[in-house]
């Protein structure tokens, strides 16, 4: 099997998340993370996932950077050291439980096996009933507004119960005072 | 168990592994939302990665193509609403650490921690 | 050697340029939200997009003018009739026969031009209310006084 060239991009990938564990300047980790998110958007367009990796690049890249340096600016940039007991122990239950996941994918399907049990049964169905049922070229937009549309509510839902909880805790933008 | 062929599992399951190494170790609550923000990509990398089929393209129609090997399009609407719902949570999530920092003069949990202690 | 150039015309290329991209980012926006049918797009993206200009301007032009030109009782009024587009459109289709989300029965002649309608706005009901709620974490995050002040 053929080496896939994303391999390299995976891996800066993991360097780049250790970076911003370790870095202690909160603003170098903010801006890393929106790296992060660019280089993961590029790694879904070449999964083919295109649409996630345009919501992944706007939201990611764009959103999560303006919301960190939004409280990176009213709060400190800098952090503390950590104690050597925590680091140690988080580090063994991290180990372990990456084991465990390691030992439980072991026997999972192969890279873009066409076999694997994902593509088998709802998927087809999808593929097929589209163009006959509902007409347009994008399956995605297809299964996510109209076969799936009662989880794209759901989901709208939810980003407007966060507008309202963050409305409620940091108010309206008129320069609201504190202890409000 | 090939490695060539589970490299994506190992490169999913490092990355979740980091961001949670970050929620449970790290003491600064910013740095904490940072590594769940990590640990939510990662599961989305693991689900498209899973979704992907070998020779295949976008979920989009080609018109007039017969014998076409389309990418599953079902992981990538799910993982739609995970990324979604991930920026509501970091939102809500980043609203409450400034608040936090309102009330406490700090952002540091073993901080936090003392100043309730001494309080009550 | 930046800092040789006046503070003023520092920040005149910034407002200029600002001023010409974000009708475009906007225009972007709603490219994007259309064409969510044929290619890669859609609510989710659009609604980013849109709400991405917006917090442009607002980081050249300063957050008071952003909001006199976009004050926040209509972002978050917007934010709302978004989510009552989608839902609404959801009613519609239990009032004309079918189920709960059915956009068949939207359309009485043609079941699949009904699908393309009930898609056309539930995507625009979701490119509403992301914008909406993006501009809303903004003004809230940019809008809260610092501690020093």
């Amino acid at each position: 099997m053929t080496i896939p060239f994303e391999l390299p991009l995976f891996a800066f990938l993991i360097v780049m998340a250790v970076v911003i564990t370790r870095v202690r300047d909160l603003l170098e980790a903010a801006m890393l993370f929106g790296i992060f998110s660019l280089i993961c958007a590029g790694l879904f367009t070449s999964m083919d996932a295109v649409d996630v990796a345009f919501t992944e690049a706007a939201i990611g890249a764009g959103v999560s950077t303006i919301l960190f340096l939004g409280t990176l600016s009213l709060t400190g940039a800098r952090e503390k050291p950590a104690s050597r007991r925590a680091t140690v122990s988080a580090l063994v239950t991290v180990l372990l439980t990456g084991a465990a996941l390691v030992y439980g994918t072991a026997d999972m399907p192969t890279f873009g096996d066409a076999s694997a049990p994902i593509h088998q049964h709802v998927a087809p169905y999808y593929l097929e009933k589209t163009p006959e049922e509902i007409g347009i070229p994008n399956y995605v937009t297809a299964i996510l507004a109209s076969y799936r549309g009662y989880d794209t509510y759901g989901e709208l839902c939810v980003i407007f119960t966060a507008c309202v909880g963050v409305m409620t805790l940091l108010g309206h933008g008129l320069r609201s005072t504190e202890g409000t | 168990m090939s490695v060539l062929g589970h490299w994506h599992y190992w490169v999913g399951i490092t990355l979740m592994m980091i961001g949670l190494y970050s929620v449970i170790a790290r003491e600064n609550l910013i740095k904490k939302l940072m590594g769940l923000n990590i640990f939510q990509v990662s599961a989305i990398m693991l689900y498209i990665t899973m979704g992907k089929v070998s020779g295949g393209t976008a979920p989009i129609l080609v018109e007039g193509g017969v014998d076409v090997v389309y990418s599953n399009p079902l992981p990538h609407v799910l993982m739609l609403t995970a990324i979604v719902v991930g920026v509501a949570v970091t939102a809500v999530g980043l609203a409450l650490v400034v608040r936090i920092h309102e009330s406490y003069a700090t952002v540091e949990e073993h901080e936090i921690r003392q100043i309730d202690r001494s309080d009550s | 050697m930046l800092s040789s150039v006046p503070r003023m015309q520092q920040k005149l290329v910034l407002r200029v340029v600002g001023r010409g991209f974000v009708p475009f980012i906007v225009l972007f926006g709603c490219y994007v939200q259309f064409h969510g049918d044929f290619g890669p797009g859609g609510g989710f993206q659009a609604g980013v997009i849109a709400a991405a200009g917006v917090i442009l301007y607002a980081l050249i032009f300063g957050l008071d003018a952003t909001l006199r030109a976009l004050p926040p009782s209509w972002v978050q009024i917007g934010a709302t009739l978004g989510v009552l587009l989608y839902g609404g459109t959801g009613i519609a289709g239990l009032l004309l026969g079918g189920k709960f989300l059915d956009y068949s029965v939207l359309d009485a002649h043609d079941p699949v031009h009904g699908q393309h309608l009930g898609i056309l706005l539930v995507e625009l009901g979701v490119g509403i209310t992301v914008a909406c709620a993006m501009i809303v974490f903004y003004y809230a995050f940019a809008g809260r006084k610092s501690p020093a002040q």
